[in-house]
């Protein structure tokens, strides 16, 4: 307990749980909170060169949300992030409902760390090596040359956007399958077989009961991969070439290069905005599913 | 099921791809990381113990996930233990500004304390990394001891009140060995998610680079890819074998603690 506290306050359950909150809160207050103060702050001001001139004004959003470079990567980063979704939940849904439902229990926790193992060696290899898996001189390309399939490399393969939403659709897929398959399992098995008894096709049990019951898990895998994707740099940066820079590109020109604060301020929070407003319409056409959720 | 078999086993080759071909390149003898393969060497991989620049980048990494991994680890066990043991107004939302790194593109991390470390005139070092990397680690670290914690059998601790323990020592003497399990493993998840970090560290380094900012610099050099390859292989053996610790002591803590065996980093 600390000293100052005083006895009662501090035998109170209340108290307690703030003298154990406060060291990780402070830190998140200072560290976080403060941080995203301050950048709110400076999305406000100019940009002069030398130093920040301190005039509030909406100048940075009004540049951010009308030049058309800004608005076109801005647009693409959405058009991306929003096809790796649907790619990643897409391919992640089967892989959950075969882990549920098809792998005996005692397999499971293996199968879901064979899943998670690829996500935790280095990104960058991995970024890297799905360029040079897609690259002209890659390995798909030596490959279909060798067989004879095609008769001069790909080239629509890599440095576009294809070649973005399909690294990221790989390194976003154990954030896509484990809640998927959080809420497969949660599932009461035997409501499947009431489906069944009632006289429901194989097809139409899952449509109608697996399916609904599985769409809060769908629901948190679309806005665990939605979220980090559209900020993501490395991608873009190392496969993505001219076409396939995103909003994080454009940020880090801003604070780096240009040593533009106050516009990259304001176009970083401009695209969390939207990224907030996007998730809560998501939430909102689907909180059918979600009210059903235990 | 035979078709959804056969799917997942085509699903775990794409999720396995780049790892498989990573030490394929790396003991490769041609300088061109392209098929075909041209020899065995492992030239590269004395290259990497040769390059003083790699040797200062894993020092500098080294240092920055230690330190994250202890400061998170924790700052998460106060955070964990509150929130399983203790009721008190405001806890959603102050357990939400802590999990908000979750969320939040690290980027936006990075370039909001980009702004207020040079708005204070914090020389970028070392340091400003390790306060980065502690935010974004401190989430996940409480997820895992959240969990330890949850399976405790709080009438052990009642028991060692009773016993006439006082609430430190009970705490150190009954809780901690109990949940220990837990801390190795968000000490080891911590460690790693330090290790592979880039953008933070990206950002905050000033011109001391991490192993990530390091091999990125090198991408721009094909004559460098070989070596990175090896130190990649280095990374990549060493982050398997982290992980299958973590695993094994996250089910032995839930083992010890008495709760439900649920497979993977859930």
């Amino acid at each position: 307990m600390g000293a100052g506290v005083p006895r009662r306050l501090g035998r109170s359950e209340a108290a307690r749980g703030f003298v154990l909150i406060g060291p990780p809160a402070i830190y998140a207050i200072l560290l976080l909170a403060a941080p995203l103060g301050t950048m709110l702050l400076y999305s406000f001001l100019t940009d002069g060169y030398l130093e920040i001139i301190w005039t509030l004004t909406l100048d940075n959003y009004r540049e951010a949300w009308t030049d058309p470079l800004y608005r076109s990567v801005v647009l693409r980063s959405l058009r991306v992030a929003a096809m790796v979704t649907l790619v990643t939940v897409c391919l992640a849904f089967p892989i959950a409902y075969y882990v549920s439902f098809h792998v005996r229990p005692s397999r499971k926790g293996l199968w879901l760390f064979l899943i998670t193992i690829p996500f935790w060696t280095s990104y960058l290899i991995r970024v890297f090596l799905w360029k040079v898996i897609l690259g002209y001189n890659g390995v798909i390309n030596s490959g279909l040359l060798g067989l004879g399939v095609i008769d001069e490399p790909l080239t629509f393969i890599l440095y576009n956007v294809n070649a973005v939403v399909i690294t990221l659709a790989h390194a976003y897929a154990p954030f896509a399958i484990l809640p998927i398959f959080v809420a497969l399992e949660r599932i009461d098995r035997s409501l499947l077989e009431a489906g069944r008894d009632l006289g429901e096709s194989g097809p139409m049990t899952f449509w109608r009961v697996t399916l609904p019951l599985a769409m809060p898990g769908v629901v948190a895998a679309v806005l665990i991969v939605f979220i980090p994707t559209i900020g993501d740099y490395v991608t873009p940066a190392l496969v993505g070439g001219p076409e396939g820079r995103m909003v994080a590109n454009l940020i880090q020109l801003q604070y780096l290069r240009l040593d533009n604060f106050p516009l990259g301020s304001a176009i970083a929070l401009s695209a969390m905005a939207i990224v907030t407003v996007v998730s809560l319409v998501f939430l909102f056409l689907n909180r059918r599913f979600l009210r059903a959720a235990p | 099921m035979r078709l959804l078999r056969v799917y997942a086993l085509a699903y775990l080759v794409f999720l396995y791809a780049p790892i498989v071909l990573l030490p394929m390149f790396a003991f490769n003898n041609g300088t061109i990381i392209a098929f075909p393969l041209t020899g065995f060497t492992t030239r590269w991989f004395e290259a990497v113990i040769a390059t003083p620049a790699i040797r200062n980048a894993v020092q500098n990494s080294l240092i920055i996930a230690v330190s994250s991994a202890v400061i998170s680890t924790a700052l998460a066990v106060c955070a964990a233990r509150a929130s399983t043991r203790y009721r008190f107004p405001g806890k959603a939302g102050i357990m939400g500004l802590i999990m908000l790194p979750i969320v939040l593109p690290e980027i936006i991390v990075a370039v909001s304390l980009l702004v207020v470390l040079l708005g204070v005139g914090v020389n970028l070092s070392i340091l400003t990394v390790i306060l980065g990397h502690v935010l974004i680690c401190t989430p996940f670290c409480i997820a895992i001891l959240n969990s330890a914690f949850q399976s405790l059998d709080r009438s052990l601790e009642e028991a060692a009140y009773d016993l006439g323990e006082s609430r430190w020592s009970t705490f150190r003497l009954v809780t901690l060995p109990l949940v220990a399990p837990g801390i190795v493993s968000s000490l080891l998840i911590s460690f790693t998610i330090s290790l592979d970090e880039f953008i933070i560290a990206y950002f905050l380094a000033g011109t001391q680079a991490t192993l990530p900012v390091y091999i990125f610099s090198q991408f721009r050099f094909p004559q460098a890819v070989p070596v990175i390859m090896a130190l990649g292989t280095i990374l990549v053996a060493l982050s398997v074998t982290l992980l299958a610790c973590a695993e094994y002591f996250r089910r032995r803590s839930i083992a010890r603690t008495g709760g439900p065996q649920s497979g993977g980093l859930t």
